[in-house]
């Protein structure tokens, strides 16, 4: 009895903040038929702010794929002084206020910045969205390869390097395989970051329509401009995309267990 | 040939930026307004950390030892707030619990509005810190507690509930410091109201609309400093564990 009562309100929790608001967003998208929902995610600043997130999400991930790579290689493998130091630092953008983040870059490269006269446009431009993207989605890759890293030790890592592997055959014939889904999970916990990254974006981005908008942005503008329907259709687009990265966590994890 | 003219004059400005000094920074950062909105965000982020602890033991408590169909999907389900964009998670918050909600309940531009999404962008945060140790957790003790005749609120508030606080609160202190900077989630739901529902990162973030780039950094550096505090302070609670 007692074991049915915590059931239920445990699911009816999570039914509550979870599960019910989600499925109302897909009603209220779907509600007026297809037709309009498709209508609304292929207009112009639509079409042009799907590209914007992709683009900006391929730039980030992979520059922070190769860092997370290298980062849990230094911090598991490595010796250097400010080890600790460096292992807090990498977790700074999960505690920092996304605003913090934009204001920061708002500091460094606006007018009145540090390398505001060097003439980049950085702030209220791609360059300055794709910065923030990256910020916000550093640590994903590194978190999730560090622990793998501990994991396996550095036996066979050694036993390559006797039979006369230099490192970089090491890292590609035996630490790579040993890591992969890890870098996988982490890279996918970055993109869905990534694409969905709003506060630091909208500090920096201008939100130029067509220019420098992302899918979030552009949630948010057809919101305050009271086109519900647009901003319900741009979210089940995002919402479906959270939902295509949860399934994949889910049968990445399946892989990881199996493989340890 | 107005570049140089423009560089010299933001070097000036620069300057004149880097003598105002911790004056005009404290003045900034405890203007009444900005101070509101600290002391809010405080105490909403506390009461969230409170909801999740409680909320969040109960929830991997039952998905670790209870057994029903769809525990999995249950499971994969609470990773949602991770995946999903907050901009998202607000909006979805607003279509239920908002002016148009099908089930009658507004509680949109309230402060209550402001607890739900962080409720809901910190919801995995104890889950996922409490489940393994959950499921590691030797059964024996609870076993001999139970055959001792201790009642199943006893074991628990005895033999479980002791080994599970580290975990509770370095997944409380995780979800207090994301609440502390949220944004995205809360900035359609909460009507950003002076003196009532406004939280310091919506504070900031009017600052920067509105060109006081001061006003934003000041409350930017007391966020940041409390994240760290709260950071470092989860390192040592790990070291404590460890």
């Amino acid at each position: 009895m007692a074991r049915l009562t915590l059931r239920v309100v445990a699911l009816g929790y999570l039914g509550a903040l979870l599960v019910v608001p989600v499925a109302v967003v897909f009603y209220r998208t779907f509600e007026n038929g297809l037709g309009a929902v498709w209508d609304s995610v292929t207009t112009p600043a639509a079409i042009s702010a799907f590209w914007l997130t992709l683009e900006v999400a391929l730039i980030a991930v992979p520059l922070n794929a190769i860092f997370g790579v290298l980062a849990a290689l230094a911090l598991v493998r490595g010796r250097f002084p400010g080890k600790r130091l460096f292992d807090a630092l990498i977790d700074l953008p999960f505690a920092v206020s996304p605003i913090v983040v934009g204001l920061a870059l708002l500091l460094v490269w606006g007018v009145d910045g540090w390398f505001g006269g060097l003439g980049v446009q950085v702030i209220f431009s791609v360059p300055g969205i794709v910065l923030a993207t990256i910020f916000v989605s550093l640590p994903f890759v590194a978190r999730e390869v560090a622990p793998v890293l501990r994991e396996i030790g550095d036996e066979q890592e050694q036993a390559a390097a006797t039979l006369g592997a230099n490192g970089w055959q090491t890292f590609r014939r035996v630490t790579l395989p040993a890591i992969r889904w890890g870098l996988v999970y982490g890279v996918v916990l970055a993109t869905a970051r990534a694409i969905g990254e709003f506060g630091a974006v909208s500090v920096v981005s201008g939100k130029i329509a067509g220019e420098t908008e992302t899918l979030t942005l552009l949630v948010e503008k057809r919101f305050q401009n009271f086109d519900l329907a647009g901003a319900y259709a741009a979210s089940a687009l995002l919402a479906a995309i959270a939902l295509v990265t949860l399934a994949a966590m889910t049968i990445l994890n399946r892989r990881r267990e199996e493989s340890t | 040939m107005a570049e140089p003219h423009r560089a010299a004059a933001a070097r000036r400005r620069r300057r004149a930026l880097a003598r105002r000094g911790l004056g005009d920074f404290w003045a900034s950062a405890t203007t009444r307004q900005a101070l509101d909105a600290l002391q809010f965000t405080l105490i909403v982020s506390l009461v969230v950390a409170a909801i999740i602890a409680a909320f969040g033991t109960l929830v991997a408590w039952v998905l670790v030892r209870d057994s029903f169909r769809g525990k999995g999907f249950v499971n994969a389900l609470i990773d949602l707030p991770f995946a999903l964009p907050t901009i998202v998670a607000g909006l979805t918050l607003l279509a239920l619990y908002g002016p148009s909600s099908p089930i009658g309940v507004n509680v949109a531009f309230t402060k209550v509005a402001v607890a739900m999404a962080l409720l809901f962008v910190t919801l995995p945060f104890v889950i996922r810190s409490v489940q393994p140790v959950l499921i590691e957790l030797d059964r024996e003790m609870e076993e001999a507690a139970a055959s001792l005749g201790a009642s199943a609120f006893t074991t628990f508030r005895r033999i479980i509930f002791p080994n599970l606080v580290p975990a509770i609160l370095s997944g409380a202190a995780l979800a207090f410091s994301r609440a502390l900077g949220e944004f995205g989630s809360i900035i359609l739901l909460s009507g950003n109201i002076p003196f009532d529902t406004q939280v310091s990162s919506v504070y900031a973030f009017k600052q920067i609309e509105s060109d006081n780039i001061d006003g934003a950094a000041a409350v930017s550096v007391v966020l940041l400093v409390v994240a760290l505090a709260v950071l470092l302070g989860i390192r040592g609670l790990e070291r404590w564990r460890a």
